[in-house]
């Protein structure tokens, strides 16, 4: 399965923690809001994902799960980010009810596009949906169907037509106020409790469960249970036509008892239902913690309750707790990110957001990443080196250096000891470059040789083996005299490793043979040999002649030259 | 969400011990049939038993990973009372195409008289370094000086625990505020000393272990024991299987005077006791951040471990293992042995199938 989700998430949570503590509240609010209706369009675009390849039976417990994150993030949206204040609450809250119960409108779409609408069997069904939901003038439209039918009861249609049409829906952006929209709505409400008394709609029993509805009969409203499907759904309906002003402190009261009126005394609430109350109730700390053993999704309750974190909502608690039980779900999320082969790396952003234990967890975690390859290394070593986590550098570096030795790509080892800034190890190496050379008479990895630059100072044996590289190209460029004069400072300098005095003796003699080489540098050369007391003494008096001889040789051409 | 998944490992005996390497890409398994093998993990996330070969006269206890650091090293110890190190090496190209690697025996440490029953290698920073624990009650710390040469090894110290050794944990962390520390366990029915886990601090100015504190309520035989990783927290977590699986907390107590000399006092507190498995606990295993542990009984059954933030510990997940009854004694547990690199995979060795073992992974 890829994990679209994940990424798009990770691009949404980073711009939710760059958000800057000075902004004014105001507009940050609507920043919130606007994150947190992206979060829920990342869950609705892996819920539409999954379902195009439903079919399968475990996916549709996915898909229920992902419903269910959906609807109660909405909530929690609804009442904790949003903060709608009376008048807007209820609104708000219908919203949500629509969004989550859309089989109305594919019921409605099939009546209205029947031949004979009226009489289709779903018709009342459909009008009564679309009132509980406060969809008044869509309920309008469905109804006008049937009064173009009967024109002697068109009269009642008309009636109807009207409770409905003059039903007052608050409007935010309004001028009126609350308490202005309260009246309006009482009045209103008064008339159709008249239509019930005066029996108006006695000729129709549909008509006569409207205005029931309408007036807020709560036995009626209950009994189009099938309808409405949730208690949820009941308690907005009631809300909407016994309380539309209702304030939020005052929703636990009506949550808590339609959830038993509508549960009735033989079903028992589910996990969902419970989660859905906590939140009427603005227990955010009861939803979290059983969103978090219910739904067994640490995506969800993670990001939600960073969000919430932002949002300063959970600080009304003890200090220590808010900013704790954020960390702790974004850690635990993160950490199962990290164990996703492409996906660890988004895990890194998320620890990076964790003040108290982010950078230790990254650190425990980043060094356990498999290094598959070198280009997986450098990747997983970037992010060490970002965050001078030297000690983690160090050791990728060492542990890539190693099995580069075991594989003998000496030029690779080197590599990685230089980045570990290992000079024990990067001796080692260098004496196996020295002894392959002994062994071959060449160098291997040229290349990086060559262009050591300041790295080759940090071991004297990498020294050597970089200078003693330079040696050779001088000299294989038929730069004598450079070549001589490094092999001199070589020698001066006490880095030459005593296994390669011979060899450098060796490599020696015939630079003297050279006419360029100067007598003070031959003379030079000849006193450091003779000076050595290691090498095998037969061997020492071969080259004591042939340095002789060859100084002899010397002597005599700059003799030649000056007389 | 966890799906288990099995192989055969075609060992001829019981399954003593399995181990996740550093990276959690290879694993080794050691057994009654004298040998250890090699397991790895391929591209195509199967496992593939790349090395197999006879390592002691007796049964093999235990086996244990090097940090990758040091190259690819094993220790392995034995009822033959030895401990060896091997190293694998790269191999001609015909075996690599058969997928098959050489391991080669580096030493073989023959101090101890009596079985060894733990080995384990002590935290990277404190350099290439073996413990071994006996049943003859003695710790033997070693050091590689030269870490290219895993041929010399040199004693550096020998502690004598009084009762007889089973298991043994090094304290990962290398905080300079903690000094070395290894906790060590005792299956030993004595009960004159009655706590069975005691634990060692190494002196800086002595240059010596010293007991800095017993477990006094520990009094049933422990088969092993693990510290936490640290989280650079000043107090240290060590979880123990003995008759149930215990959590405890080691707070380091404030030094009198700044020249008071002799190990650190700890403040013991247990964090959790669980006797779910209502029966012998066998081994218990830490993931990286210390966030899970896992625990294997003889009920047949790993259980996981988990604290909330207020750390509250509750069991979060329980998994059988290949789900035949438990009968036998001894070391005859349904599940030996359990290694937790990362929450992402765990693997327990069946001991009484015998042949079997589970791989347990993330859905």
């Amino acid at each position: 399965r890829s994990f679209p989700e994940r990424s798009e998430s990770h691009l949404i949570f980073v711009g939710l923690q760059k958000i800057k503590e000075d902004v004014p509240s105001k507009n940050k609010k609507s920043q919130f809001v606007s994150i947190s209706k992206n979060y829920r369009s990342v869950i609705r675009a892996c819920m539409e994902e999954l379902q195009q390849n439903a079919g399968k039976r475990h996916m549709t417990h996915i898909v229920s799960i992902l419903l269910a994150i959906e609807l109660i993030w909405n909530l929690c949206e609804v009442l904790f980010i949003d903060a709608a204040p009376a008048g807007s609450l209820l609104l708000h809250l219908l919203d949500w009810v629509r969004l989550h119960k859309s089989d109305v409108d594919a019921r409605a779409r099939e009546v209205l596009q029947s031949d004979s609408p009226a009489h289709h069997q779903s018709y009342w069904d459909v009008v009564i949906s679309l009132v509980l939901q406060g969809r008044v003038d869509e309920a309008r439209q469905v109804l006008s169907k049937q009064a173009s039918l009967r024109a002697e009861s068109s009269s009642v249609f008309k009636r109807m037509d009207v409770l409905l049409h003059t039903m007052p829906i608050f409007n935010p952006t309004g001028t009126q106020t609350l308490t202005e929209f309260d009246v309006k709505w009482r009045h209103w409400h008064e008339e159709c409790d008249r239509c019930l008394q005066d029996n108006t709609f006695a000729s129709n029993r549909h008509l006569e469960t409207i205005c029931k509805i309408l007036v807020g009969d709560e036995d009626t409203i209950l009994e189009q249970k099938e309808l409405l499907s949730t208690w949820y759904h009941f308690l907005v309906t009631r809300l909407l036509f016994t309380h539309p002003t209702i304030k939020p402190p005052d929703l636990h009261y009506y949550a808590q008892s339609s959830m038993s009126m509508f549960l009735g005394l033989r079903a028992s609430p589910e996990p969902l239902d419970i989660i859905l109350l906590s939140a009427f109730e603005f227990d955010l700390h009861q939803v979290i913690k059983d969103c978090s053993i219910a739904l067994n999704n640490w995506w969800f309750v993670a990001h939600l309750t960073d969000l919430l974190d932002h949002c300063k909502l959970l600080q009304s608690h003890n200090l220590h707790f808010g900013s704790n039980l954020r960390e702790f779900l974004v850690l635990e999320y993160a950490s199962g990110l990290f164990t996703h082969h492409s996906l660890w790396q988004l895990a890194v952003d998320y620890f990076d957001h964790c003040p108290e234990f982010g950078r230790v967890y990254l650190e425990l975690q980043i060094e356990r990443v498999p290094l598959d390859t070198e280009r997986k290394a450098i990747k997983v070593l970037r992010i060490c080196e970002d965050r001078q986590m030297s000690e983690q550098v160090r050791s990728i570096c060492k542990i890539m250096a190693k099995r580069a030795l075991r594989n003998n790509r000496l030029g690779s080892a080197l590599s990685w000891s230089i980045r570990a800034k290992d000079a024990a190890f990067a001796t080692l190496i260098s004496e196996r470059f020295l002894q392959d050379y002994c062994n071959k008479g060449s160098f291997t990895d040229l290349d990086l040789l060559d262009n050591l630059g300041p790295a080759m100072l940090l071991s004297d044996r990498l020294t050597f083996l970089g200078k003693y590289r330079e040696f050779h190209r001088l000299y294989g460029e038929n730069r004598f005299s450079e070549a001589a004069k490094l092999l001199l400072s070589l020698m001066t300098a006490k880095i030459a490793p005593r296994s390669l005095w011979m060899t450098l003796l060796t490599d020696a003699l015939p630079l003297l043979e050279q006419k360029e080489v100067k007598t003070q540098t031959t003379h030079a050369l000849q006193s450091h040999f003779t000076l050595d007391e290691d090498i095998e003494s037969t061997k020492t008096e071969l080259l004591r002649l042939a340095l002789a001889r060859n100084l002899a040789m010397a002597i005599v051409k700059e003799g030649t030259i000056e007389t | 969400m966890f799906v288990a998944k099995s192989i055969a490992a075609d060992h001829k005996d019981l399954i003593h011990d399995v181990s996740y390497d550093f990276h959690g890409r290879r694993m080794a398994t050691c057994s009654s049939d004298q040998s250890v093998k090699v397991w790895d993990k391929g591209d195509d996330g199967e496992w593939h038993c790349t090395a197999s070969w006879k390592t002691h006269s007796g049964s093999v206890w235990r086996v244990t990973w090097a940090h990758p650091e040091f190259g690819q090293v094993l220790a392995s110890c034995s009822f033959d009372r030895t401990a060896a190190v091997w190293e694998e090496i790269v191999g001609e190209s015909n075996d690599k195409q058969r997928g098959q690697s050489h391991w080669i025996k580096r030493t073989t440490l023959v101090d101890s008289r009596t079985s060894v029953t733990d080995v384990k290698f002590a935290p990277k920073h404190m350099g290439l370094m073996l413990t071994t624990c006996s049943a003859d009650g003695v710790v033997r710390i070693y050091e590689a000086p030269d870490v290219m040469n895993l041929s010399q090894w040199s004693l550096q110290h020998e502690i004598s625990c009084k009762l007889s050794c089973s298991c043994i944990s090094w304290n990962p962390s290398s905080s300079r505020a903690h000094p070395p520390m290894i906790a060590v366990g005792s299956d030993d029915s004595n009960v004159t000393y009655s706590g069975k886990v005691q634990i060692y601090e190494y002196n800086e100015n002595t240059r010596k272990y010293a007991k800095a504190e017993t477990l006094m309520t520990v009094t049933d035989p422990v088969h092993d024991i693990a510290f936490a990783p640290n989280l650079g927290r000043s107090f240290h977590v060590l979880a123990i299987a003995t008759k149930d699986v215990r959590i405890f907390k080691l707070i380091p107590m404030r030094r009198e005077s700044a020249n008071s000399s002799g190990p650190t006092k700890f403040e013991v507190q247990v964090m959790a006791q669980f006797d779910s498995h209502n029966s012998q606990v066998w081994r218990v295993s830490w993931n990286i951040t210390s966030t899970l542990l896992a625990s294997s009984g003889d009920d047949g059954c790993v259980r996981l471990w988990k604290a909330n933030y207020m750390d509250n510990w509750k069991c979060t997940g329980i998994l059988r293992g290949d789900g035949s009854p438990v009968n036998g004694s001894g070391h005859a547990a349904a599940l030996s042995a359990v290694g937790v690199p990362a929450a992402a995979q765990m693997v327990v060795g069946a001991a009484s199938a015998g042949r079997k073992k589970a791989q347990l992974m993330p859905g």
